[in-house]
């Protein structure tokens, strides 16, 4: 029966989702058309973005560009750079999902400060913190360090994460877990074995916040970070702003470089993301 | 297992990739002198080609050199020379030379003064000198001339009479072509009208700016006469655009500086100076900034650093620097090579270079920048006149150069702090005594699994987060004046809350900025939530084809850098030559003109930012949605519930505990969400457009680095969203109950 209903409304899905597609793809091909375009004289001016010659100029600068010791610079970047997201990733999400259990399944005293704590560290500009945490990070040695950088960013991401996952894993039963601690479950196989699970939408949006925080960072990487060889890829690409003028093409293409790897981690994260266990999960 | 092993894979590289940098072969026992510089290309190669001659005829120093982004590179300098780990030598204009002697973080190269008279221009070494002391040796000279397109123009104008004459002539606004671009609302290149005029920046003798003299409101009216009376000018230039024009054969005649000439393609030009002000008979004199050689005063390697400076302003470096890198080298000996004294770009330059006036380095000058910025604006659009632009810029100026506050002593606040902090801990003591006694004993395991699970998490933010934050904190009661900080107290706040130097209406006070920010956070997340939430619906259909594409399709501004689209966007918005424009044309309807109004400025950042946001929310919904149990729907489906009931009894409500957080932050973040802000419309008009957090940030780096009274902003953001946290939770734990 719903079938036969579907279809029509399908039909009207597609039509809203369409233009809604287009109009955010559109500035998108405005930055597809400046990567594709060799020179300013030829970027196009009007409606259209795309130059009428397009060439891959800047994609192969950029990817053929070598620093001082004869390295290919860009894939170093890549490489820092995903191993920083990774690695936020790992960190980040792992320390937000215990605390997030221990804020949504334990009652202690300081629970709800530590709530409030959380979500007091995002009212702070973050542009007043750069100077003191250059700082700690000096005598904590971890400055031009990936290593730093990823503990920075993966704190960062923390909040966020212990919100989302703390909300989500109030939305789950306790019922399940009960029936777990009858069965002879331990509270750590529990967790694991039961909560996690459950939660796997609200991971999937974690750990892709995660991974997008430090993935398009650059203000406090191109602070804390020195040498071009341990630059991550959005500090690599603002090397391009200059002064005076700017490599509006290169930056183009590089931030196209950029985007790609994300949409295949959302790609790959999606299917969790609407995996709809859950509906099975609550329902015995 | 495998997690594991990945886990110990990723560790194991980023240990690996944070180690420092392999040690050579053969052993270099040589000390290091790490030269830090933002240059790029042919100046970056011609940097590196003499920093490997440098190293090939020494015995005693080895240099490296480190090339940093540009926008990062003051403030990191900033923050690492006093920490020890910055440069042994650097290069940099003389824009913060007063600001950095000041504060010590440089070393005086007095040695080389008497030696360097004969060898550079007065005016450059004018330049790189501060309380008697000279603090660099000069790199290169950048100042603006005059380009002209051989194919317009056969013979450049002499007077501002001809250039008017000529500007008019080449102008056709409905083929796109102009006369002369430039970026008219830089006050870099205004400048040289102002001295054209017989203005100056500074007023002698107190050498304070003065920015509405007549002579500064006559240059501004000349420029306004030939943008908004002759229309010879595109409006709203940028230097991508002036490029694009004068290679596309479109704009006759551009006022830039050498740099340029690496920009220009497929156009045969000349290069003039500019020319004479005919009313003055006077020469529109350019600002002249002076790259230099600058050498940190923390460097354990002070006379290496400084052999190398000399090395790179010697004759050899000079002449390498202007054929390798085509810089307006600064060392006269280098113009003696033939194939450098009659490089015709390079010999304009230096010309030009030497009716330039060299930009003032002390730190009244960065106060300049905006106040001038928002003035030129506003002339060009039309929207105000010269005398009270002028005004206006004045007022500015003064205001952001605040007057001291008077020096406090710490102790009362300190007992005061003490006081609040005990009774707060004894009443926090109190509640949590009866809550714990409440629940006795059984719950100690629990505490202990509790503390367990939450202390990596709490010791990361304590050390990462709290700690900085205090720091912040406690610098809003402190004065940052010359480099020092003095305690002052609630000074700070005061002056903001009391909005001590503008009316509350004026665009730049607190509570007209508070407003706007409350505007563009509400007015944010309700478009992010909306379409977010609209779509995700839409998208949880398990039925619909091509649900994967739509979703990363729709991700996709979120995926790439919104420097960059920050700026793409800004470009759709342009009067003339955005494609919103052209798309209004298409529909006859009259181009906006976006950043000359409030609200079409505001609705320009809201639009830029609901793009650049919504797929977030978006994100989150899907996941949240999931939360909700399908056979919620087939039950309501059963008693014949309508989709509109269902979304509201049963989607909305469920949906909350798993939204609301995303909901909380992002409006955090919105409200501190300054990048767009400042990419996008850059607070125009008149500062009006912008919020509170990048007010702070303009105190804290573009207004003579005022560290206390930024953080003093800072605050009042925080207790302002603690404020507003506590009471939206309160409605939060509320609704609930209403709705069950």
């Amino acid at each position: 029966m719903s079938r036969v209903k579907q279809r029509p409304g399908a039909l009207a899905v597609h039509l809203l989702l369409i233009p809604v597609c287009a109009l955010t793809l559109y500035p998108v091909l405005w930055v597809i058309g400046l990567a594709l375009t060799p020179h300013s004289a030829h970027l196009s001016a009007g409606l259209w973005p795309l130059p009428a010659h397009a060439s891959l100029i800047h994609v192969r600068e950029l990817l053929s560009s070598r620093n001082s010791s004869g390295e290919l610079i860009f894939i170093r970047q890549l490489i820092n750079s995903l191993v920083v997201a990774t690695a936020t990733t790992a960190v980040g999400v792992t320390l937000s999902v215990t605390a997030a259990f221990a804020l949504s399944r334990f009652s202690f005293p300081g629970r709800q400060l530590g709530m409030s704590t959380l979500l007091a560290t995002q009212m702070f500009p973050a542009t007043m913190m750069s100077v003191p945490l250059y700082a700690i990070l000096n005598r904590l040695h971890l400055l031009d360090s990936l290593a730093g950088l990823t503990i920075v960013y993966a704190t960062t991401a923390i909040p966020f994460c212990v919100w989302m996952l703390k909300g989500y894993f109030d939305t789950i039963p306790r019922e399940l877990e009960e029936a777990a601690l009858v069965d002879g479950a331990t509270q750590g196989q529990i967790f694991l074995r039961v909560v996690l699970p459950l939660a796997r939408p609200a991971l999937a949006v974690t750990a892709l916040f995660s991974f997008m925080t430090a993935w398009n960072e650059f203000v406090l990487a191109a602070t804390f970070i020195d040498d071009q060889t341990r630059f991550t890829l959005p500090v690599a690409l603002q090397r391009l702003v200059g002064e005076y003028q700017t490599e509006w093409g290169q930056f183009a293409a590089g931030a196209l470089l950029v985007s790609a790897p994300v949409m295949l981690v959302f790609f790959a994260l999606q299917k969790h993301l609407v995996g709809g266990l859950t509906a099975g999960g609550v329902k015995g | 297992m495998r997690a594991a092993a990945l886990l110990a894979l990723l560790a194991s590289l980023v240990a690996g990739s944070s180690a420092p940098v392999a040690a050579e072969p053969l052993a270099d026992t040589r000390a290091r002198v790490l030269v830090w510089h933002a240059y790029r290309a042919a100046e970056e190669q011609a940097l590196l080609e003499l920093i490997a001659r440098f190293n090939a005829s020494q015995s005693t120093y080895r240099a490296e050199a480190l090339a940093l982004p540009y926008d990062a590179y003051a403030s990191k300098l900033t923050a690492a020379i006093p920490t020890g780990h910055g440069p042994d030598l650097f290069v940099f204009s003389q824009e913060r030379m007063a600001v950095w002697a000041r504060d010590e973080l440089l070393a005086p190269l007095d040695e080389d003064a008497i030696e360097s008279g004969r060898e550079f221009p007065q005016a450059a070494l004018a330049a790189l000198r501060s309380g008697g002391h000279l603090y660099g040796l000069p790199l290169s000279m950048k100042c603006d001339a005059l380009y002209y397109n051989r194919a317009l123009i056969q013979t450049p104008p002499t007077t501002s009479d001809e250039l008017e004459a000529l500007a008019i002539r080449n102008t056709d606004r409905a083929a796109g072509r102009y006369g002369l671009a430039y970026e008219a609302n830089d006050f870099f290149h205004h400048a040289a009208w102002l001295h054209g005029y017989g203005g100056q920046i500074f007023a002698e003798p107190t050498h304070r700016p003065q920015l509405d003299s007549s002579q500064a409101i006559a240059a501004l009216a000349f420029v306004r006469h030939l943008a908004l009376e002759d229309r010879a000018l595109p409006e709203e230039p940028s230097g991508t655009l002036v490029a694009q024009l004068f290679n596309a054969g479109k704009a006759a005649m551009v006022i830039n500086g050498p740099w340029f000439a690496g920009e220009v393609q497929g156009v045969s030009y000349g290069i003039a100076p500019l020319p004479i002000v005919s009313a003055t008979g006077l020469p529109a004199a350019p600002l002249l900034t002076v790259e230099a050689a600058l050498v940190s005063s923390r460097s354990p390697v002070q006379a290496g650093a400084k052999a190398l400076a000399r090395f790179l302003v010697s004759t050899e470096g000079a002449a390498l620097r202007a054929r390798v890198g085509r810089q307006v080298v600064a060392t006269r000996s280098a113009y003696t090579f033939p194939d450098i004294g009659n490089d015709p770009l390079l010999t304009a330059f230096r010309a030009a270079s030497e009716k330039a006036v060299p930009m003032d380095n002390s730190p009244a000058m960065l106060s300049v920048w905006e106040p001038e910025k928002r003035a030129l604006v506003s002339v060009l659009s039309g929207a105000n006149s010269p005398t009270a632009a002028l005004a206006q810029a004045q007022r500015r100026m003064l205001a952001m150069t605040r007057i001291s506050p008077p020096v406090q002593s710490p102790w009362p606040y300190a007992a005061i702090a003490a006081m609040i902090s005990i009774a707060w801990l004894a009443w926090r003591r109190r509640l949590s005594l009866k809550r714990v006694t409440a629940r006795v004993s059984t719950r100690r395991g629990e505490l202990m699994r509790a503390i367990l699970y939450c202390a990596p998490a709490a010791s990361s933010i304590l050390v990462l987060v709290l700690v900085p934050f205090a720091i912040g904190i406690g610098l809003s009661f402190f004065h940052r004046a010359d480099g020092h900080y003095t305690f002052v107290g609630l000074a700070n706040f005061i002056d903001i809350l009391a909005s001590r130097d503008y009316r509350v209406s004026e665009p730049m006070s607190f509570w007209f900025t508070l407003a706007v920010t409350l505007l563009w956070t509400v007015v944010n997340v309700a478009f992010h939530v909306s379409i977010g939430l609209g779509l995700a619906l839409l998208l949880k259909n398990p039925l619909l084809r091509f649900k994967g594409v739509y979703r990363v399709l729709l991700v996709i501004p979120w995926a790439i850098p919104n420097y960059i689209t920050a700026l793409v966007w800004k470009g759709m918005f342009h009067r003339q030559f955005g494609a919103i424009s052209a798309l209004l044309s298409a529909l006859h309807i009259q181009p906006v003109s976006w950043f000359t109004g409030f609200s079409t400025a505001f609705a320009a950042n809201v639009m830029t930012n609901t793009w650049l946001g919504f797929p977030f929310m978006m994100v989150v919904a899907l996941g949240a949605l999931q939360s909700i149990p399908q056979d919620l729907y087939e039950a309501a489906d059963v008693d014949g519930a309508s989709a509109w009931a269902q979304f509201r009894h049963i989607t909305l409500p469920l949906l909350k505990p798993a939204l609301l957080p995303a909901i909380i932050l992002g409006a955090v973040w919105t409200f501190n969400m300054f990048n767009i802000v400042y990419l996008v419309s850059g607070g125009e008009p008149g500062g009006s457009t912008d919020i509170l957090v990048s007010e702070a940030y303009r105190w804290a780096f573009q207004r003579n680095e005022q560290f206390g009274f930024a953080a003093a902003y800072s605050t009042l953001i925080f207790l302002f969203l603690l404020g507003w946290s506590a009471i939206s939770r309160r409605i939060a734990r509320e609704q609930p109950l209403e709705n069950a």
